[in-house]
């Protein structure tokens, strides 16, 4: 209890002294994780809408691989995308090994599932009320996805708000990929695994506090900006 | 007088699952008049309006306009017995038609406000057509589908559960869309509507269309038995 306290007053004290090294390590969370979050969105949103308005073959066995990637194992995320930026790999050429850009790009792998899948759900629960009112409209491909995608903006903004969710908190892959290299990939969630094994668990949890506020505060602040939960309002 | 017409349908008939929803019809409608589709619920109303319409695609026969098909597509409108409507407010509902055909947005927004006035909701533009009243859900898709000026509108029985308010509004806005050269095919099962409105009628049972005649043909001297009995009120199985 007296370590959650220290935790507690820990965090307080490097937000309000604004330690130079919480700040950046908090500012390269979320560099990756936005950044991921916008790659993945970018691939995912489209992606969810045409397989909601298109069928083709083996459709359903790709919802169903979908729904399962959810889950993916970020170590193994992270084992795959070493292996294939690790030198002797086919693109150890680029050198982005133990970079952000690699921390993204197994950040992006892990949440594309994750957004693509609940995108659909919504989508599809839309499209089924659209469905015939769009087609007696003599819309095209592109206008139904646009329509829908549009019309399910706040579901959308539900589905990236736990890509980001998953992102933020995620150490497996980017401990990997990253490397957890002090001042270079160093963030949030792989100091806290750092300080837990040093036995500081005081400043852990005060990180640790520190992710879960930024959590919250990000979600709040996308809420607010795409003012959801007013009135009238979808 | 539209070039749509006339409407020829040959043997069309719409199955699913092995059950045969509406069919095979064999009728011609021309370019004047408002053809009305009556019949018990169950009858296959629904399905025959779909069917020329196009959402319902057939398992046999034709359905044959007198022009390009793909332009026939263009020309339509459909307004659906539970309207469904866009999450969005009732000024971008009716924008939405306009947009889809590339009409620039000052102008989509100035008719768009204009049928809102039309229909009674221009007091209420900027609300969210989700949170709107039966009565005025159903004028807004009907606005909805007319903003465009289609040749052809089918609407599947637009006025049930209405309260007689909102049906007069109704039947006011699709008599001025008729007047002004809209071809309107209807259903409904509500026979004073089909009394005030109709000039033909399709009198249609389990799919199959048992009567097609001129509307006081019908009322007066009706030409089947099933027909008969549903005039009289009886219950028509």
């Amino acid at each position: 209890m007296s370590e959650l306290w220290s935790g507690i007053t820990q965090a307080f004290w490097l937000i309000v002294t604004l330690n130079a090294d919480l700040v950046e390590i908090t500012l390269l969370s979320l560099r990756v994780t936005l950044s991921a979050l916008g790659i993945a969105c970018l691939i995912s949103l489209p992606w969810a809408a045409l397989i909601t308005v298109r069928r083709f073959r083996f459709r359903r066995i790709l919802i169903a691989i979908l729904n399962a990637l959810m889950g993916l194992p970020p170590v193994v995320v992270g084992l795959i995308v070493y292996v294939l930026l690790s030198r002797a790999g086919p693109f150890g050429v680029l050198g982005l090994l133990f970079t952000p850009t690699a921390m993204i790009i197994a950040q992006v792998l892990i949440i594309v599932p994750l957004i693509t899948s609940i995108a659909h759900q919504s989508l599809r629960d839309l499209w089924v009320e659209y469905h015939d009112m769009l087609i007696s409209m003599n819309t095209t491909q592109w206008q139904r996805v646009k329509t829908l995608l549009w019309d399910s903006r706040r579901a959308l903004l539900t589905a990236s708000l736990a890509g980001f969710g998953r992102g933020i908190g995620e150490v497996g892959a980017i401990m990997i990929v990253g490397g957890n290299i002090d001042h270079a990939t160093r963030v949030l969630t792989t100091a806290i695994a750092l300080e837990t094994g040093r036995g500081d668990f005081a400043l852990a949890l005060g990180l640790g506090f520190i992710l879960i506020a930024l959590a919250i505060a990000v979600n709040l602040a996308i809420h607010g900006l795409s003012h959801t939960e007013r009135e009238g309002r979808w | 007088m539209s070039v749509m017409f006339p409407l020829q349908i040959c043997g069309a008939q719409v199955r699913r699952r092995g059950k045969v929803l509406v069919g095979p019809v064999d009728i011609t409608l021309q370019a004047e008049g408002l053809t009305m589709v009556i019949g018990p619920n169950g009858a296959g109303k629904t399905s025959l309006l779909k069917m020329l319409h196009g959402i319902m695609r057939l398992n046999a026969g034709t359905v044959k306009w007198a022009c390009d098909q793909d332009e026939a597509r263009r020309r339509q409108g459909f307004v659906f017995q539970t309207p469904v409507m866009l999450r969005r407010t009732v000024l971008e509902n009716l924008i939405y038609p306009l947009a889809l055909l590339n009409i620039p947005k000052p102008e989509a927004r100035e008719r768009a406000r204009d049928w809102a006035t039309k229909i009674g909701l221009g007091g209420a533009e900027g609300r969210q057509a989700t949170v709107l009243s039966g009565g005025e859900r159903q004028k807004l898709a009907l606005a909805r589908a007319l903003i465009r000026g289609p040749d052809v509108l089918f609407l599947d029985e637009p006025c049930a559960s209405l309260d007689g308010r909102a049906m007069r509004e109704i039947e006011a806005i699709l008599q001025a869309a008729s007047a002004e050269g809209t071809r309107i095919i209807m259903s409904t099962h509500d026979m004073g509507q089909a009394r005030r409105l109709a000039s033909e009628v399709i009198f249609i049972l389990h799919g199959v269309v048992h009567e097609f005649s001129p509307a006081e043909t019908f009322f007066e001297t009706p030409q089947t038995a099933q027909a008969r009995a549903f005039l009289n009120g009886d219950i028509v199985e």
